[in-house]
């Protein structure tokens, strides 16, 4: 008989459920005066470096209907290409900016939205660079999982078209479902949970 | 508005070991209703961790008020404490290779007594008790250890089939020190016959990791004449140890 490795499994996920809102932004619901303010809710103020910009989005269930629930996360670089988190060892990130946001669907028109800056870019595994990204994790009634996807950006076909991650994804037609356009300062990222146009889901 | 660096958790740089799926619940789950059009059908895409899902946020204690863990008062009025049956809930938040994740932010959220949420879209005939938020959060210590305190969440019924009733359980938002090690959980009662034929609960395959989301009573940990106490420690994804990985001159 071999040692045994000893290894614990991971706590099995269970869905957010329909009153998310109550643990992770209780302001937005009317539960005041427990913590001054949802977290999340600002990832930058007015010494942040880098070029201000604005993302937004529905998230569509399986029939087309935006998911007026959810609550969506992003993680992204600073301007410079740096995580402001304690295993980012290339160097230290804007102190000004947080990285992290978290922001819910309009509970009328179903749209989330985050204001930030334009993420440098980062290494992959290999250490070619990777196409500036956000990373995404949705939650919501229904979503037993988190789901975890990326955002890239319209305006950066070329680095988009070299990316280390983007090129292995083999249904080249699904890639598009990755990419923000662009209008002005406000980036649109559609996230579709089911369908033709069903967005590709990442296993990180 | 104070984006800060606080770092309270060691330098871990390793990609996360690989989530074992058959292990969770799966997306589509038709006896969840909710889940039949809110499943992806496509399967996943793979691979290795880059640095976006190594790193992740940390939040210092000092975003901490000193009742945020004590849901029994932190939405009270003064003098005053929620309705229901007092417990603790404590426990570790641990990785696969059974170490302590220090510094991690922790979220809960739960029904009042009764089984109402505060919340627009909640409808059920119990009451809301005018002394009960439902919210709560913390951060794990140096040993992994956390702890609050509360009242034992009521069952209810909920619009799935026509008689379907949630246990009694407790929302749980853990964040770990990377972003792909975020877990969004539920605990579990020991000894609550709803559990069994739960339609959430039972999303979960493998009856050892349900086992793993309910917690037992854990008299040693009571106070007396206060409150009963129930162990609850949370599971988060391992991490590679980068000793000896390849990696790129310079990089």
């Amino acid at each position: 008989m071999a040692q045994p490795l000893s290894r614990l499994k991971e706590s099995p996920s269970q869905t957010a459920g329909p009153y998310v809102h109550i643990g992770l932004i209780p302001n937005f619901v009317g539960i005041g005066g427990v913590f001054p303010e949802d977290l999340g809710a600002t990832m930058v103020n007015a010494k942040t470096r880098g070029e201000r910009i604005f993302i937004t989005g529905t998230v569509f269930d399986g029939g087309g209907a935006p998911v007026r629930d959810c609550i969506v996360e992003i993680w992204q670089a600073d301007a410079d290409g740096l995580y402001p988190s304690p295993s980012e060892t290339r160097g230290t990130a804007d102190p000004n900016f947080t990285g992290w946001g978290r922001s819910h669907a309009d509970p009328e028109t179903g749209r989330y939205r985050f204001e930030t800056v334009k993420p440098g870019r980062v290494p992959f595994g290999d250490g070619r660079m990777q196409s500036p990204h956000v990373s995404f994790l949705i939650l919501a009634r229904g979503i037993n999982l988190g789901l975890n996807t990326r955002l890239y950006f319209g305006e950066e076909a070329e680095a988009n078209a070299a990316d280390p991650l983007l090129g292995r994804i083999e249904q080249k037609d699904r890639v598009a479902t990755l990419i923000a356009p662009r209008s002005g300062d406000t980036y649109t990222f559609d996230i579709h949970l089911q369908g033709p146009r069903e967005t590709v889901f990442l296993d990180i | 508005m104070k984006p800060r660096q606080a770092w309270n958790s060691p330098r871990e740089t390793g990609a996360f070991f690989p989530r074992d799926r058959a292990w969770h619940p799966p997306a589509y789950t038709p006896p969840y209703k909710t889940s039949i059009l809110r499943s992806p059908q496509r399967a996943l895409f793979f691979f290795d961790n880059t640095i976006s899902e190594i790193t992740g946020p940390v939040f210092g204690h000092g975003i901490l008020g000193e009742r945020d863990n004590d849901l029994i008062h932190n939405f009270a009025k003064p003098g005053e404490s929620a309705i229901g049956r007092r417990i603790i809930v404590h426990g570790r938040v641990l990785d696969e290779q059974a170490r302590p994740v220090p510094g991690v932010l922790i979220e809960f959220w739960q029904a009042n007594a009764g089984g109402r949420y505060r919340h627009k879209r909640d409808g059920y005939l119990a009451p809301l008790d005018p002394n009960f938020g439902g919210c709560g959060r913390t951060i794990s210590s140096d040993d992994g250890a956390y702890s609050l305190r509360t009242i034992k969440p009521g069952p209810y019924p909920w619009p799935n089939g026509v008689n379907d009733w949630r246990p009694s359980h407790i929302h749980f938002s853990v964040f770990g020190s990377g972003f792909a090690q975020r877990l969004i959980t539920q605990m579990y009662f020991e000894g609550d016959p709803l559990i069994a034929i739960d339609p959430i609960a039972n999303t979960i395959p493998d009856p050892a990791a349900l086992d793993m989301l309910i917690a037992p009573l854990d008299m040693s940990m009571t106070v007396p004449m206060d409150a009963t106490a129930y162990k609850f420690d949370i599971v988060l994804r391992g991490r590679r140890s980068t000793l000896f990985e390849n990696r790129r001159e310079g990089n």
